[in-house]
């Protein structure tokens, strides 16, 4: 779609900024995730980089103006290539009390803050647990503060409405981003457009939004409140196509992608957990392509489930948040025993147990390699940014399939919900997924394995002359007959161990990002890769004899890791859990990796790093 | 794709498949006098009559000595995890709608840890046969009591007797909304194997349990109505539109007495044939199944056969209109447009 972009030229003062960083904070019922997604909708069409990072409570509406109801969404946006949301917001935008009091903490020193003064009654602060209003006490002050009465506006610029009060107020949002969207030269089109349709259905309801949206863009240019908006321009980007998309979408259409080109069904078992549903959201839309999903009455039942489909010649997945995992890790096994190619997605949250569920963490790395009875090895694979979530969803599916073997995705709650521009690849550049089915019954043996891969065959149901037995208990080796021989277990065993070890040989090595040695390697893995990067960066441009290198291959490891290693004097890995990345490489490197660790449900800042770098130097 | 054979018109006729063709070369190892053998020689004398591909045909098991069975037929076979074959099944049938496949479980693996999977299995009526074998006790963990052991039962793990109900599979198999509920045993061969039929003729999911003995661990645990001698006075066997009479000699019958049922005897009483309750298997609403599920010996003579039969439309069926209805409407789904959709902009 092409964008006309609606700026008008105005006698204000326009000051160019690289990136700027806005956090719009609200009531869980004031739609602050609408909002933000709006913001950041338009943002990548008119051309910025942008990284997101929606923050919201599990339950579902909290008491309305309570410290636990707050929900935010920050977006950064650049000229140029940004990595993360941003560590400080430069903009609060604030719907209430309780909003400003959980976010004011984070907002840089003179950021702008913009305030619902409606919103600051008695009642409010009283919730928020304000001894005194702060808009009165100077608390302010170190702020360029914005107090709009928000909510009178927007009644005001509804107008007469057949809406009730309580939901005409609820426009409220679209006055906020109407005014962010001048300040910042965003378009109102993309949003106006978007109501139109959303609300297709209810004329009065799009009306009022469309209203409310208008009149704060008016706002924000008729009266003088703000002296200065802001231009932000265009990121220089590499040629081609450009879509903004979150890391659950890039999963599900990955998925998808891997199944095409393996010209097979894809088959989706799975049971509804946050920060994962979104996956099953999507698929359970494609229902025009060759995908069939399961809402299964349990995690074990959606793995169960998956592995049935993979039996059967289909592409197995299934996807879930750490607790998920736990329920599935016996059937897990299974897979692992009976050899057959199974994605399981893990989109990590805050733990253990039930946790911080709509909260990020990166702390079953431990669960994924080594969480099962026995020696089970799996492979795992974690992709490190949103749009990266796409490719390692293909290639998920290229290893099990090429290994007959369950793969572990570790994605998280942050590349999960986090947006960010993907440049779209072209289908003929993707992976091919070769899928061989055994067919000759002449020299048919079920494992009887590939003598490069160590793979097994796929021979599924429906083959005449194939029909044979398999199951959890040990297989006798190239026959797959049960056997309880001590010598045989000793041996598959290990041909299961060295099947896994082996898909080092297919992977790419470990790339090192700035110079290939030096004092100080930030060794990351999966959705720290924005922050621990430009903290990396930003040393170097201080001359700092700092690299990065970032693992997606997390079992087995690329084949240059340990040689990477020994390269640095000290090696940094910052991780959001207690050391599980740490604690791998130490014990498989001999390696003394130092950690940093943050387990907050909150990704890394990239101050956070550098001031760790700082102290290794 | 399709895994499905061209059987043309035209075409030669397979060879007949016989018995034979459905014994797998392992060998049983099921303990010597097990009613599990008497259910795997029916099962396989029925295969070769339902005029299925050997290799269409999927056997799924959980675990427990009945979850072996897989190993013995000479078909595609997965044993897989404690009860979750049911789980297995779903996805299985549900990716591949040409199979037929059967999931063989027992009253620990289906009715207790995989309880759950087989209430969900039974109500999305997917077009499987799940064979559930009662013993009454746990055999492969050597002698605890199961979910259907009686109440106040001495075993290893209950020494002082059981404090727990036991639950009722047909029961069980009606409250979740089963399209074909049946119960056989598996000392009479003739019944078990029309049973065996039945189950597998059945369009949508098949519930057939199957009183089966376990004579280390819960030996006889049937035989008071079961044996030969007794049999035909303590059982009844159900028979779609036909009085509900039982007894060597054909004179007791099942009457409804308000909403119990009552045993009684033709000729005593004045009561005649026309008293009696005529089983209606494929009724509307499964309320007389339930009845019948209800009574027990010794009170009653313990039915057997079609409890309740119902046409739904099946699970993977309902799936795949909905991929080609939607793929009518929309077009067949096109990954360049997938991949591209939403709002796109291009730098040069």
């Amino acid at each position: 779609m092409s964008t006309q972009t609606r700026v008008k030229e105005t006698p204000h003062e326009v000051q160019e900024l690289e990136t700027v960083v806005i956090r719009f904070v609200g009531d869980s019922g004031d739609g602050m995730q609408l909002t933000g997604t709006q913001f950041a909708d338009t943002t990548a069409i008119v051309g910025n980089d942008l990284a997101t990072l929606p923050d919201f409570p599990a339950e579902i509406r909290a008491p309305a103006g309570t410290l636990p109801g707050v929900s935010g969404y920050q977006i950064s946006f650049s000229s140029q290539d940004i990595r993360t949301p941003g560590d400080a917001p430069g903009v609060l935008v604030c719907m209430n009390p309780a909003a400003l009091k959980t976010n004011l903490a984070d907002l840089e020193d003179g950021g702008i803050l913009i305030l619902d003064t409606d919103a600051f009654t008695q009642g409010n602060l009283n919730k928020a647990g304000y001894k005194t209003n702060p808009l009165k006490d100077g608390s302010l002050a170190g702020y360029r503060t914005f107090e709009i009465p928000l909510t009178t506006l927007t009644l005001r610029a509804i107008g007469e409405t057949t809406l009730g009060s309580r939901q005409a107020t609820r426009c409220k949002n679209f006055f906020a981003l109407g005014l962010v969207f001048w300040l910042y030269e965003r378009p109102v089109d993309y949003t106006e457009t978007w109501i139109k349709d959303k609300f297709k259905g209810n004329q009065e309801v799009a009306r009022a939004n469309l209203a409310a949206l208008q009149a704060g863009y008016n706002f924000a240019e008729t009266t003088e409140i703000f002296t200065t908006h802001y231009r932000v321009t265009k990121a220089r980007l590499a040629p081609g196509t450009y879509r903004k998309i979150t890391g659950n979408e890039a999963t599900a259409i990955g998925c998808v992608a891997a199944a095409m080109q393996a010209g097979r069904p894809l088959f989706y078992g799975s049971y509804p957990i946050t920060p994962a549903s979104d996956i099953l959201h999507e698929l359970s839309r494609f229902k025009n392509f060759p995908v069939k999903t399961f809402q299964a009455e349990d995690e074990i039942s959606a793995i169960g489930a998956a592995i049935g489909a993979s039996y059967g010649g289909s592409l197995g997945l299934t996807g879930t948040s750490g607790p998920g995992v736990a329920l599935k890790s016996e059937a897990i096994g299974l897979a692992v025993m009976t050899e057959l190619p199974l994605v399981i997605i893990d989109v990590q949250r805050g733990g253990p147990s039930t946790g911080l569920p709509t909260k990020t963490e990166q702390a079953d790395l431990l669960q994924a390699v080594y969480g099962r009875n026995s020696e089970c090895p799996a492979a795992v694979v974690a992709p490190a940014t949103p749009a990266e979530c796409f490719t390692f969803a293909v290639e998920a599916f290229r290893i099990a399939i090429k290994y007959m073997t369950p793969v572990f995705y570790l994605s998280d709650g942050y590349l999960a919900n986090g947006a960010e521009p993907w440049k779209i690849p072209e289908i003929k550049d993707l992976p091919r997924i070769d899928v061989h089915f055994a067919m000759d019954k002449a020299t048919f043996q079920p494992y009887k394995r590939d003598p490069k891969t160590l793979a097994r065959p796929w021979a599924i149901p429906g083959t005449p002359g194939l029909e044979h037995r398999i199951g959890g208990l040990e297989k006798e080796d190239v026959t797959g007959n049960v056997s309880y021989d001590p010598l045989n277990h000793h041996k598959m065993v290990r041909l299961r161990a060295e099947k896994i070890a082996g898909i080092a040989n297919d992977i790419p090595e470990l790339e090192v990002f700035g110079g290939d040695s030096g004092k100080v390697l930030v060794l990351g893995w999966g959705s720290t890769y924005g922050s621990i990067t430009t903290a990396v960066e930003r040393m170097r441009a201080r001359k700092a004899s700092v690299s990065s290198a970032h693992l997606r291959y997390l079992n087995p490891f690329p084949r240059n890791l340990g040689e990477v290693l020994r390269r640095f004097e000290k090696v940094l890995i910052p991780e959001l859990n207690l050391g599980q990345l740490q604690w791998m490489v130490r014990a498989r490197y001999l390696v003394d990796a130092v950690g940093l660790n943050k387990v907050q449900g909150k990704p890394f800042m990239v101050s956070e790093i550098i001031h760790k770098i700082e102290e290794l130097l | 794709m399709s895994q499905n054979d061209s059987t043309g018109a035209g075409l030669l006729e397979p060879p007949k498949l016989t018995r034979q063709d459905f014994v797998s070369d392992q060998t049983v190892r099921w303990c010597p006098g097990c009613g599990d053998y008497s259910i795997l020689a029916q099962v396989q004398k029925v295969m070769p009559d339902l005029g299925i591909p050997k290799e269409k045909i999927v056997f799924v098991s959980g675990i427990g000595c009945s979850s072996r069975f897989p190993y013995y037929m000479n078909t595609y076979g997965f044993h897989s995890i404690h009860g979750r074959a049911a789980t297995l099944a779903t996805g299985l049938k549900t990716a591949r709608p040409d199979l037929s496949v059967w999931v063989v479980t027992g009253d620990g693996d289906g009715l207790s840890i995989g309880g759950n999977h087989l209430i969900h299995c039974l109500r999305r009526n997917l077009d499987i046969k799940i064979m559930l074998f009662n013993n009454r006790i746990y055999g492969l963990t050597k002698g605890q009591y199961s979910p259907t052991s009686e109440f106040g039962k001495k075993t290893k793990s209950s020494p002082f007797g059981t404090a727990e109900q036991p639950i009722n599979p047909i029961c069980v198999a009606i409250a979740s909304e089963a399209t074909f509920v049946a119960r056989s045993l598996d000392v009479d061969p003739a019944h078990l194997s029309k049973s065996v039929e039945k189950a597998a003729k059945h369009k949508g999911t098949a519930f057939l349990e199957i009183y089966q003995n376990c004579n280390i661990f819960n030996d006889a645990a049937f035989e008071d109505f079961t044996s030969r001698e007794v049999r035909s006075d303590r059982m009844l066997y159900l028979e779609h539109g036909h009085p509900m009479i039982f007894g060597k000699n054909h004179d007791k019958g099942i009457r409804l007495n308000g909403l119990e049922p009552e045993v009684v005897t033709l000729g005593e009483n004045g009561v005649s044939e026309k008293d009696l309750l005529v089983h209606d298997e494929s009724a509307a609403e499964p309320t007389l199944a339930y009845l019948l599920s209800r009574m027990t010996y010794p009170e009653f003579p313990v039915p057997v056969g079609v409890f309740y039969r119902a046409q739904r439309p099946c699970f993977e069926e309902i799936l795949e209109k909905q991929g080609k209805d939607i793929a009518a409407k929309v077009g067949p789904g096109n990954l360049e447009k997938l991949i591209r959709g939403g709002e796109t902009w291009t730098v040069t």
